[in-house]
């Protein structure tokens, strides 16, 4: 064969008749390169070379954290064209839910996006009790704010910990892994499990924390900052890290507003809106906490406004614990709530109400209610609709990745394939909240 | 002492009040209600939510408006089906304003193969949202990009959000 001829036929496995086989089709990505490759290139692509070379990301590969597989279109080293293919996580939870009764609901919400169960649990049980008008004693409300805040530090420590290492950095990883195994042991105390927790309950919560737990999360809260000071020494000045941070995966505001981009990455890019305080639920206009935000729309901006909502999740939790108020931790709701162990075994009203409860739920009034809270991730809805019944109709979650996963492609356009890992890492991606 | 609130026998709050007029006298100088005029056939306001129905054709139109009248934020689109009632699905569009504050739930009813206008010209955000709802449902959108399966495999047979599809067992 003349070299010429073994040349075209190599050319021929990189372009775009190699996607049309069968093991690598996915439908609509052909239109897309087909677009890119009839009507840009990007700037500072080769000039030479017209031949552009699909490769596939994933699902398995350890910088997509989870199952994700992104289709991308290479010219040389610079992305013409990127397609997320997501699914391999989809377990039908939504389905699922509609079979359960209300309270058999809230284990399945903890799986959702695993990194954050009791943000789960909190938008679900406000969804179901806005359905039933349903009042939370304060105190309840206090120490979800609490908890929540808690597993916002767990996350970001995630977050931190495997974005450092895909860029390069293992050290931070296992500094991140040290402090969220203390979080995860505060969890095990207050509800018997470190990471599918279940804790935060339709009409309140599963159990008081025990009173020694309040000293722990205070020693905690007061070791952190220096840790966070210990993260930022080992990155902040490090040239590799700046160098791979600063500049990438550029989103601007409009472009954020358009692909329904919520949380850190909305306010890395200058769109100052946090659940939260603009929009307050469980309390949180009790608390005082700046909502960091930056302009700089790049992933170092992401970078820095999670290392601020450290600092700030700490003087959230340290406001909980100081006000925290007395009283019960779920609403005065006998055929709503579980009846106190103890009560149970003595009263007959509560041994009646508990039968009830585990053997015909609980009926909820007709309707449909959305919550919404600022889960680390961003923001998070909960869409309940109730035919009167005691199992939901109808359970759809607003998952922050969903969204922030359409825009990936426009923050990777035009960029090396290095800095995918580097996006994917600043948009703290949990399949498990996209696929369901 | 008096006996605690039963949260089942008082349901709904007090001020929640059903039908166009009712809600426009209700929620006088609300900013949706004055920007969708044109398009909302029913309204209800309930637990503090405002849902308004467009006519499915008009979903387009009624997203520009709602844009328009300060709602810049697509939080997200799915469906409810409510079988076998006719028509029989509900698409909610949850719509969210960053200045206002305030969200707002927009509802239309299809019938079963019934092609609903993509909004994804008006928000891009949109696009995954209407996949999912294909995929579960089997809702189609005219307009779309690229209306493939999302979250399913690609020969799977049925839209397993349908009320007729069973939670368990295969098919």
């Amino acid at each position: 064969m003349p070299p010429t001829e073994q040349l075209d036929q190599i050319d021929a496995v990189g372009s775009i008749d190699a996607i049309n086989s069968e093991d690598l089709r996915i439908p609509g990505v052909e239109d897309i390169v087909r677009d890119v490759l009839e009507h840009r290139k990007p700037e500072g692509s080769d000039p030479v070379s017209d031949q552009t070379m699909v490769l596939n990301m994933g699902p398995q590969h350890p910088s997509t954290h989870g199952v994700l597989r992104l289709v991308i279109e290479l010219d040389g080293e610079t992305i013409v064209a990127l397609a997320p293919d997501i699914g391999y996580l989809h377990t039908g939870i939504e389905k699922t839910c509609e079979a359960k009764f209300y309270q058999q609901v809230v284990p399945m919400t903890d799986r959702i996006d695993y990194l954050c169960p009791m943000t789960n649990n909190t938008a679900y049980a406000l969804a179901v009790e806005k359905l039933l008008q349903l009042e939370i004693p304060e105190r309840a409300q206090w120490l979800r704010v609490l908890f929540n805040e808690l597993t916002r530090i767990q996350s970001h420590l995630v977050w931190l910990g495997t974005h450092a290492m895909d860029i390069g950095a293992l050290t931070v990883f296992l500094y991140c892994f040290r402090e969220r195994e203390e979080l995860l042991r505060i969890f095990e105390a207050v509800s018997g499990q470190r990471m599918m927790t279940s804790y935060v309950r339709v009409g309140g919560l599963s159990l008081e924390p025990p009173a020694e737990l309040y000293a722990e999360i205070r020693r905690f809260l007061k070791d952190f900052p220096s840790k966070i000071d210990e993260y930022e020494g080992l990155l902040n000045g490090n040239p590799i890290w700046q160098g791979r941070l600063k500049g990438v995966g550029i989103l601007s505001a409009e472009d954020a507003i358009a692909l329904g981009v919520t949380g850190p990455p909305l306010r890395a890019s200058g769109v100052d809106f946090d659940v939260r305080r603009d929009m307050p639920y469980s309390s949180y206009e009790k608390f005082q906490f700046n909502v960091p935000v930056s302009n700089g729309c790049d992933v170092w901006a992401r970078y820095i406004v999670r290392m601020q909502e450290f600092r700030e999740s700490v003087k959230i939790c340290l406001q909980a614990l100081d006000g925290l108020p007395e009283g019960r931790i779920a609403a005065d709701a006998p055929k709503i709530v579980l009846p106190d162990r103890e009560q149970m075994k003595t009263q007959m009203e509560s041994l009646i109400h508990h039968f009830k409860i585990v053997t015909e739920g609980f009926a909820v009034p007709a309707g449909e209610a959305t919550s919404s809270v600022e889960a680390p991730h961003g923001m998070m809805n909960y869409y309940v609709v109730s035919d009167g019944t005691a199992k939901p109709y109808r359970v759809h979650m607003r998952n922050p990745g969903f969204a922030t996963l359409q825009a990936l492609e426009t923050m990777c356009k035009g960029r090396q394939i290095a800095d995918v890992v580097a996006v994917i890492g600043s948009i703290d991606i949990v399949l498990g909240e996209i696929d369901r | 002492m008096p006996e605690p609130m039963d949260p089942i026998a008082a349901p709904a709050t007090p001020e929640a009040c059903f039908g166009k007029e009712a809600v426009a006298l209700a929620l006088a100088g609300h900013a949706a209600i004055a920007g969708l005029k044109d398009w909302i056939v029913d309204a209800k306001w309930d637990r503090g939510e405002l849902t308004l129905t467009v006519a499915a054709a008009t979903v387009v139109q009624a997203m520009q408006a709602a844009q328009a009248a300060g709602y810049n934020f697509f939080e997200d689109v799915t469906a409810v089906d409510w079988y076998p009632a006719e028509p029989r699905f509900q698409l909610s569009y949850s719509l969210l304003s960053h200045t206002l504050k305030q969200r707002i739930r927009i509802v239309a009813r299809v019938a079963e193969g019934e092609a609903v206008p993509s909004i994804t010209g008006v928000w891009p955000a949109a696009n995954f949202y209407e996949r999912e709802v294909f995929d579960l449902f089997g809702v189609p959108f005219t307009g779309h990009p690229r209306l493939t399966r999302i979250m399913m495999p690609d020969n799977w047979e049925g839209h397993p959000l349908r009320k007729d599809y069973p939670v368990e067992g295969y098919r």
